[in-house]
């Protein structure tokens, strides 16, 4: 362990007190930040400041704190999840900054992500594109055999390699479209890899796109941004695999959404 | 109608168009600069190919409204794509930084399509909405590329030309879904090699023109 050291350091971190408040950016200074801390303990730590001296906390969403849930997410100087590879804001440490930095807080933007308070925003748009068609149906009855179905392993491997996507929108988030693709298309992929996701595979992908662009989410054009934003490094093959399920769909299956 | 509504008009159907047109007009470039260079086998050989092309009626007419057509889906669904892209996002970064991928090509398509646009219309009108009866093409082309600011400017529209495709060629393989760890480095150098030798080939000839005179 090396030495504990503390920097200070200045926040512009965005404040809005509500979906209907135009919000502003507010800069303060946060002195004596241990560099062992994560960011957002760094935050804790300077709530519990702002509450002592009787001022509004700053909102933030947060949950599991190893990286694996997907409920944390800020923009951190322009990058969501801040400037590391593979990694959510809450594995993102003040040791990666330096004593006199100012740090830019905002929130994910996108028409379809509306801010709820300071840097909360209302993700459900992509719970709404799962309950479109991001799931298989499973029949009562009997629990099938395990391995009565063979499926490859190279096929497993890359399935789970989109089933890593944790939900985050950080993708969403750093497109300069505010695209969903590679959220959606993770989904999509990860189904339409597997023998259990095939029989649904038409209409799935047609009726995640179709709330997709209903969400009012952009359209995709290939920056790349997203499968470097990924905390999970989902890869943008993972939407070259949505746009062949969509012609397959659109081209021979029977499905109209 | 619903069918066709949905497919095209949707964000993926969108991109489909974009690919599908802009793999056509790369197509068309490909022709064109094989047409360019015949100049460099003199002025003879150059205006009698441009009348072997004109000779060959209906299919020039043909290919003209299809290649229009092409553009027209191509500029149209651009613009739609691209203004439906500012809405996606009403409220901007105050600091929004690239955390890969991002290129030139990429950031600057919008912008660079414009001025192809622009680029377009001033050549057509340069060299094939001109009465050539009395000088032929070569003799026009010469005549024009003896001023420096026309090579340049020339010069100037191919590397924008050639900014777009650059990421336009293998977007649009992306896009129809053929992306591949075994094959898309093989697709990305394409892209590449596909870029200089637009970009250059196209710029070499009011270069070769300037420089004979």
């Amino acid at each position: 362990m090396s030495e504990h050291k503390t920097i200070n350091i200045t926040l512009k971190v965005w404040r809005q007190y509500g979906p209907e408040d135009r919000g502003r950016f507010e800069t303060i200074a946060v002195e004596g930040v241990d560099t062992h801390s994560s960011f957002l303990e760094m935050l804790d730590f300077l709530n519990e400041k702002l509450i002592l001296e009787d001022k509004e906390p700053i909102e933030f969403d947060n949950d599991c704190r190893e990286g694996i849930c997907g409920t944390c997410g800020a923009v951190v100087n322009g990058i969501p999840h801040g400037h590391g590879k593979a990694m959510t804001i809450c594995q993102l440490h003040m040791r990666e900054f330096n004593d006199g930095d100012t740090i830019v807080v905002e929130p994910f933007r996108a028409r379809a992500f509306k801010v709820v308070k300071d840097l909360i925003v209302d993700r459900s748009s992509l719970e709404k594109i799962i309950q479109a068609g991001g799931y298989v149906s499973v029949d009562t009855g009997g629990a099938p055999d395990g391995n009565a179905i063979p499926i490859a392993q190279e096929k497993a491997e890359e399935a789970m390699d989109a089933a890593a996507c944790i939900g985050c929108g950080a993708c969403v988030a750093t497109c300069p479209n505010a695209s969903a693709m590679l959220f959606v298309s993770a989904k999509v992929s990860q189904l339409a890899l597997l023998p259990q996701g095939r029989p649904e595979a038409n209409q799935r992908v047609l009726a995640m796109l179709k709330e997709m662009d209903k969400c009012g989410f952009g359209n995709c054009t290939n920056h790349r941004m997203c499968e470097n934003a990924c905390p999970k490094e989902v890869s943008i093959t993972h939407i070259a695999r949505f746009n062949r399920e969509f012609l397959k769909a659109a081209l021979v299956g029977r499905f109209s959404p | 109608m619903n069918w066709y509504m949905f497919v095209l008009g949707s964000s993926v159907g969108k991109k489909m168009l974009m690919a599908v047109t802009g793999l056509c007009l790369v197509g068309f470039l490909a022709v064109h600069l094989l047409g360019n260079f015949m100049a460099f086998a003199g002025a003879d050989a150059f205006n009698a190919y441009a009348a072997k092309l004109h000779s060959l009626q209906p299919y020039l007419t043909i290919f003209n409204i299809g290649l229009a057509t092409l553009g027209l889906v191509h500029i149209v669904i651009g613009t739609i794509l691209f203004f439906e892209n500012l809405k996606a996002r009403p409220t901007k970064y105050d600091v929004y930084k690239n955390p890969g991928g991002r290129t030139i090509g990429s950031n600057t398509m919008p912008y660079t399509a414009v001025l192809i646009l622009a680029f377009i219309i001033l050549h057509l009108l340069k060299f094939t909405f001109v009465d050539k009866s009395a000088t032929p093409i070569f003799e026009l082309m010469s005549t024009t590329f003896a001023n420096p600011l026309w090579v340049l400017m020339y010069v100037v529209a191919m590397v924008i030309v050639a900014v777009h495709i650059s990421h336009g060629f293998w977007s649009l393989f992306q896009t129809f879904g053929v992306n591949h760890p075994r094959y898309m480095p093989l697709i990305m150098n394409l892209g590449l090699i596909v870029t200089f030798a637009f970009g250059i080939g196209f710029a070499s000839l009011p270069v070769y023109l300037y420089l004979i005179q």
